[in-house]
């Protein structure tokens, strides 16, 4: 597919990035207001409900990785989670003091480049760290009924496997609370969720 | 001849109808009316009159002649069961109960429910085969029953029972009994079994008379108008040896299902039938609920509450307000507000209640029993008996349990519990004088145990398996019962339950950090929002 033209603004998202972050947010906030149902925090669905649910979403969401990774290499789009150094002490400047003066924003997005810095640190961690612990404690706790076949039940105790779960939900929770706010910090509060809605983004112009 | 006409159609009609009729017979018309192949009433040996129960079992044994010599291993003759770990005697010769407490003394009383006639002191002949009671398990008719008091005897003649009470109870048909045996019912096994420590549902909790004809969500395998299991269909039955029993349960069979009649198995498991993966699950329950079954017993969840219906069960028995006696210093006797029994001078105070949540512990099929003369610690709860068995114990799983609290006489010097002669006429027995010295002395002295001389009172407690009154599975305890904050697992050890238990650390740390992330993006937004409106009065 050809990337369409508009002036001014630069076609930062692609129709299957959009579908792909907007369903794998909805199913992560669904887990994770399901999910701390299963922990005991508040009563919503009912025990069973809420496991069962938050079983059909972690299929969901894995199904839904499938097709994403293949995007990613496909498109080459992985390479947009690089990480890189530069400019992200003037990242961290900005948000602690030139946001507050109307400084401009240190980086420009290009659809080569559709994450700053800082962004690019953040969905690694995400990515590399918080990924694995959700989904590695995830699956031994979906699958502790076959642990016995494995010999597994000699090692490892389902206390470690849900608590390792559990903190791996709380890294998501503090992530998506930062991430939910860092959308308001385009040049209007909104213009980041549009962008990610239409997937245009209004190129920069000095105020 | 228009009358004729209409009488010939008439005629007609009922001849066509009537072969119609006969040629599509129910099933039930064709069926005899008794199950078995002989009818005991054409039997001339039965056909006479008799005057007691060993004249009956006389007769029984011209034909059938093992049957007493088979009756006579069993733990329904014999109250005495030797514990293959242990080598301890056990069975209700030997042990206490929460209820009435022993046997001992109070034969004459406790001796109705012996599959036996004659048993009411330590010289009972255990070899006569005459002795043994037929009719208590075979009776078909529902009329055959033995009074307290008459040593394990039918009612011979038309007496007043309970004594004084002014009621009549008729004397025993004995042919009729004879000649209408039957194999076992509910009834029969009930006649006993519901009425353990003296009446309905007292006892067990999961047995009592309503499983006589029990509805489909009382008993999902007797269900009198569906699968109507007896008694015997769980507890299969071979040479009078009855399957399954509290001296040696199975507590958690492992494997799949087997066919009955297997030597080497005990069939009056749930999992001899169902197998221990019984669950079929989807995907997306990842076999959750068959892996409960490493850990629960199958009567943990399939068993939500016992005693489900009016007739309730005993919750305790305090024995130390015993002899205690009316205003006017006659005995008392109160009812509570369902017409059980709440205080009787004779015996103490009680406790009953319906609809009951079973207490969960671990527990390997082993109970150890506190026997006559085991030393006791008064300073705490004494356990009459004992489940054995913990977490990560291969034969142990979690079961439900009534516990039966209460307090019972016992010797401060020697430490352990008495022995009292309660039941009888006599003028030591606790229920006729109620005087406690001279009861604990005959009981004692019967058992052959020295007394201090001294009584007082020790709280203790007794654990029944709750293995009966099998709901239907939409009935079985729902999964946010135990995985919840008032989680019925609270407090059982070597598990741990999501949605009940978690690390207070963790959650202080997970929270701190959600709110402080949410503090931080809120003081950043307010001072963004602040700046901005200075900007734009600066700018007008």
């Amino acid at each position: 597919m050809n990337t369409p033209v508009r002036p001014g603004h630069i076609y930062l998202y692609k129709r299957y990035e959009r579908f792909w972050h907007w369903s794998q947010a909805a199913l992560i906030i669904f887990m994770l207001i399901t999910g701390f149902e299963v922990h005991g925090s508040y009563e919503n669905f009912g025990f069973r409900r809420a496991v069962e649910y938050h079983t059909l979403a972690a299929w969901t969401l894995l199904t839904l990785w499938a097709f994403t990774i293949f995007w990613q290499f496909t498109t080459g789009e992985w390479r947009q989670y690089i990480p890189t150094y530069k400019k992200v002490g003037a990242m961290v400047h900005y948000y602690a003091y030139g946001i507050f003066t109307g400084a401009p924003h240190p980086f420009q997005k290009t659809a080569r480049k559709k994450h700053n810095p800082l962004q690019r640190l953040a969905y690694l961690a995400l990515l590399s760290l918080v990924s694995p612990i959700i989904w590695g404690s995830g699956l031994f706790y979906l699958f502790y009924a076959y642990w016995k076949d494995f010999g597994i039940d000699r090692w490892l105790t389902l206390e470690a496997v849900a608590l390792t779960h559990t903190a791996g939900a709380f890294m998501m929770l503090v992530f998506f609370i930062a991430h939910v706010y860092l959308t308001t910090t385009g040049h209007t509060p909104l213009a980041h969720i549009k962008t990610m809605i239409t997937g245009w983004e209004e190129e920069e112009t000095q105020h | 001849m228009k009358l004729k006409r209409i009488m010939i159609a008439a005629g007609l009609l009922a001849a066509l109808c009537a072969p119609a009729a006969q040629a599509t017979p129910t099933l039930g018309d064709k069926l005899p009316a008794r199950k078995s192949t002989a009818d005991h009433g054409k039997f001339k040996e039965l056909q006479r009159d008799f005057k007691s129960g060993p004249e009956v079992t006389k007769a029984c044994l011209e034909c059938h002649n093992d049957a007493a010599e088979q009756v006579m291993h069993t733990k329904h003759w014999t109250w005495e069961v030797v514990d293959p770990k242990s080598g301890r005697k056990l069975g209700k010769k030997n042990i206490i109960n929460n209820f009435c407490t022993s046997t001992i003394s109070n034969e004459k009383d406790c001796m109705a429910c012996h599959a036996g006639y004659g048993w009411q002191d330590k010289s009972f002949d255990f070899a006569k085969q005459e002795n043994v009671d037929c009719l208590i398990c075979h009776d078909g008719t529902g009329t055959y029953r033995k009074l307290p008091g008459d040593a394990g005897h039918p009612i011979y003649e038309r007496k007043e029972f309970p004594h004084g009470s002014g009621k009549l109870v008729e004397a025993t048909d004995l042919k009729k009994v004879a000649q209408n045996v039957a194999l076992p019912s509910r009834a029969n096994c009930g006649s006993c079994h519901f009425f353990g420590a003296g009446g309905d549902g007292t006892k067990h909790g999961d047995l009592d008379s309503s499983l006589r004809n029990p509805a489909k969500y009382l008993d999902v395998h007797m269900d009198a108008k569906g699968l109507d299991f007896t008694c015997v269909s769980c507890h299969k039955t071979s040479a009078h040896q009855v399957a399954g029993s509290r001296y040696d349960l199975s507590a958690a069979r492992t494997g799949p299902a087997r066919p009955r009649g297997k030597a080497d198995d005990n069939p009056a498991s749930c999992q001899s039938c169902h197998g221990d993966k019984p669950h079929k699950e989807s995907l997306l329950h990842a076999e959750r609920l068959n892996a409960h079954t490493e850990t629960l017993a199958c009567q943990t969840c399939h068993i939500p509450e016992y005693a489900r219906n009016g007739i309730g069960t005993e919750q305790s028995w305090d024995w130390s307000t015993a002899t205690k006696m009316g205003p006017d210093g006659k005995p008392l006797f109160v009812k509570d507000s369902a017409g059980r029994r709440a205080f009787d001078s004779k015996k103490g105070d009680f406790a009953w209640d319906s609809w009951l949540i079973p207490e969960y512990r671990w527990f390997n099929g082993k109970l150890s029993y506190k026997t006559v003369g085991d030393t006791i610690d008064p300073a705490r709860t004494v356990e009459i008996n004992h489940p054995e068995g913990g977490p990560r114990e291969p034969g142990a799983r979690i079961w439900p349990f009534k516990v039966h609290r209460g307090k019972q006489a016992y010797d401060p010097e020697h430490k352990y519990l008495l022995v009292a002669h309660t039941a009888g006429e006599d003028h030591a027995a606790l229920w006729h004088n109620f005087d406690w010295p001279k009861a604990i002395e005959a009981g004692m002295r019967t058992a052959g145990l020295p007394w201090s001389g001294k009584y007082g009172f020790v709280a203790t407690e007794m654990s029944w398996p709750i293995t009966h009154m099998v709901a239907p599975k939409s009935e079985a305890v729902g999964c946010a019962q135990c995985h919840g904050a008032e989680s019925r697992l609270k407090g059982v050890a070597g598990v741990w339950l999501p949605g009940l238990h978690k690390n207070d650390w963790l959650d202080l740390a997970g929270w701190s950090a959600a709110l402080l992330a949410l503090l931080g993006v809120l003081i950043h937004g307010s001072v963004r929002i602040c700046v901005l409106c200075r900007k734009t009065r600066k700018a007008s």
